[in-house]
């Protein structure tokens, strides 16, 4: 299927045609991880809280040295809501196999139906200072897309999926997975990409924090971009070019 | 319709979906056939873990130098029963590991015979549940030797260790299968950092499982036997806090 395919569908409202921007694997991918990643953080932080210290190198515990002693989250952050780290672990590790196995799945696909290359490929002329203050103006006028070719991510889009799909979220697997003491045997390898396994832990809670950042600045712009034709993309698949002249002539 | 309405609709939606997702994650857990695929993810997780890594791949171990300087204690300090006070002020003279169940030979091995047999030294580090780790080193005989010294039947399917200090006013217990019972690295630590082992971190013998978390790591041994089941063992879940708090059995993860 190309970019610009045509809706079959005359009805919707609208000048352009809606064009089908999220391919059912984006998609299922997408609300899969969206309910796995609020799972794993109310659990993780639930985790947090048992021991709110965190150490870099090879071991930490009360006496050595904290370069940070968390502030233990609220109960309506932490699932489950009142303290219990044994039913915490239990969301924690199951949900982790969703997250780890469905990037996996998400990676592999977008890979052979060509998404990645197509849609996140950043060329050289994007990053240079000109163009990146041209897409900077352009978004602190809320002008998101280009007219030209509506379906192109911009690069600071580019910039921002690129970090999470291909560094945070590998960064906050193989840290968990360096947690471990039974895959610290099988795979030894994690623990010296990581620096030890406190140092591990550290990663893993600033992994989780770049996440959270991320769903900010990402709910923020789907909110600044139309929050209800992105929403539908997302869903259905097809997405509608929103039209901002018209809109303020409406208004 | 206005964007407006439309778009704070969606946000105050959104908000309330992540909170009603929180929240429902706990009525979620409370529902039987979905706790059971909740706590299934332990079996899929061990199941992948013995998947990816040969049964004797060993734990890290680390140099004299990269030990913690302080190794905290944990659990129970100090079991504080008139047995055990008698054992520690006897200096444990009177004290037997009983290593019995599936076994051809059933033993009782004194605190002086044990430190005789052919001990392994070990600096790994302990990971606790909780999320803090100390690194410390270990004495004592693989427990492989004592279990082949006793015999293990072929009926035998797990190993389960009885303790002295108690929890709810009963011992506290735990359990391991044969392949970690039998790694080269589970040993009866007797010995911890050039010393006998104190008090505060199990004396006099503890079971090291350098694979799994700290819990599993049973201290005042008194009693190991070989079973077939972990079904007439406490509540059947092969553990103290597996029983009573829900903690995974397998605690490679």
């Amino acid at each position: 299927m190309t970019d610009a395919t045509r809706s079959p569908d005359t009805n919707l409202p609208g000048t352009a045609a809606p064009i089908y921007r999220h391919r059912l694997t984006t998609r299922i991918w997408h609300w899969v991880s969206a309910i796995t990643i609020f799972i794993m953080i109310g659990s993780g932080l639930t985790i947090l809280n048992a021991h709110p210290h965190l150490y870099w190198g090879q071991f930490g515990a009360n006496n050595d040295h904290a370069w940070l002693h968390t502030w233990r989250a609220p109960s309506w952050l932490t699932i489950p809501a009142g303290y219990n780290l044994a039913v915490a672990r239990r969301w924690h590790l199951l949900f982790a196999l969703v997250l780890g196995f469905g990037l996996l799945f998400y990676m592999v696909s977008s890979l052979l139906n060509r998404h990645f290359q197509r849609d996140f490929r950043i060329r050289g002329r994007e990053l240079s200072a000109a163009h990146l203050w041209y897409d900077a103006k352009e978004h602190a006028a809320l002008r998101f897309h280009d007219p030209d070719q509506p379906n192109a991510r911009n690069i600071f889009q580019k910039l921002a999926y690129v970090l999470t799909i291909f560094a945070l979220l590998p960064a906050i697997i193989l840290s968990g997975l360096a947690l471990s003491p039974g895959m610290n045997a099988a795979w030894p390898w994690l623990l010296d990409l990581m620096g030890g396994r406190a140092s591990a832990r550290s990663v893993h809670f600033i992994a989780m924090l770049g996440i959270v950042l991320f769903i900010i600045v990402h709910l923020a712009l789907v909110i600044l971009a139309g929050a209800w034709p992105e929403t539908r993309s997302m869903i259905t698949g097809w997405w509608r070019i929103p039209d901002h002249d018209k809109r303020e002539d409406a208004a | 319709m206005s964007t407006l309405i439309t778009r704070r609709s969606l946000v105050t939606s959104a908000a309330l979906g992540a909170g009603a997702l929180l929240a429902g994650c706990d009525r979620v857990a409370e529902i039987p056939a979905a706790r059971k695929i909740l706590f299934s993810g332990e079996k899929l997780n061990m199941g992948l873990q013995r998947a990816l890594s040969n049964r004797h791949s060993l734990a890290p171990e680390y140099r004299a130098d990269q030990m913690s300087p302080f190794f905290r204690t944990n659990g129970t300090r100090n079991p504080n029963t008139p047995d055990y006070n008698a054992m520690v002020a006897d200096r444990f003279a009177s004290w037997r590991l009983k290593v019995g169940g599936l076994v051809a030979r059933p033993l009782s091995i004194s605190h002086a015979q044990l430190m005789a047999m052919p001990a392994r030294t070990q600096i790994t580090r302990h990971d606790c549940v909780e999320g803090w780790s100390a690194i410390g080193k270990w004495h004592g005989p693989m427990l492989g030797s004592v279990l082949k010294a006793a015999g293990v039947k072929d009926a035998a399917r797990y190993i389960v260790f009885t303790c002295a200090d108690l929890y709810s006013g009963a011992n506290y217990y735990e359990s391991i299968d044969l392949i970690d019972a039998f790694h080269p690295q589970t040993i009866l630590a007797w010995g911890m950092n050039d010393r006998l082992l104190d008090v505060g971190h199990g004396a006099p013998v503890r079971l090291r499982l350098e694979r799994q978390l700290g819990y599993k790591h049973a201290k005042y041994v008194m009693a190991i036997d070989a079973v077939a089941s972990l079904a007439g063992i406490g509540l059947g879940k092969g553990g103290y806090w597996e029983d009573n708090v829900d903690y995974d059995w397998y605690a490679g993860i």
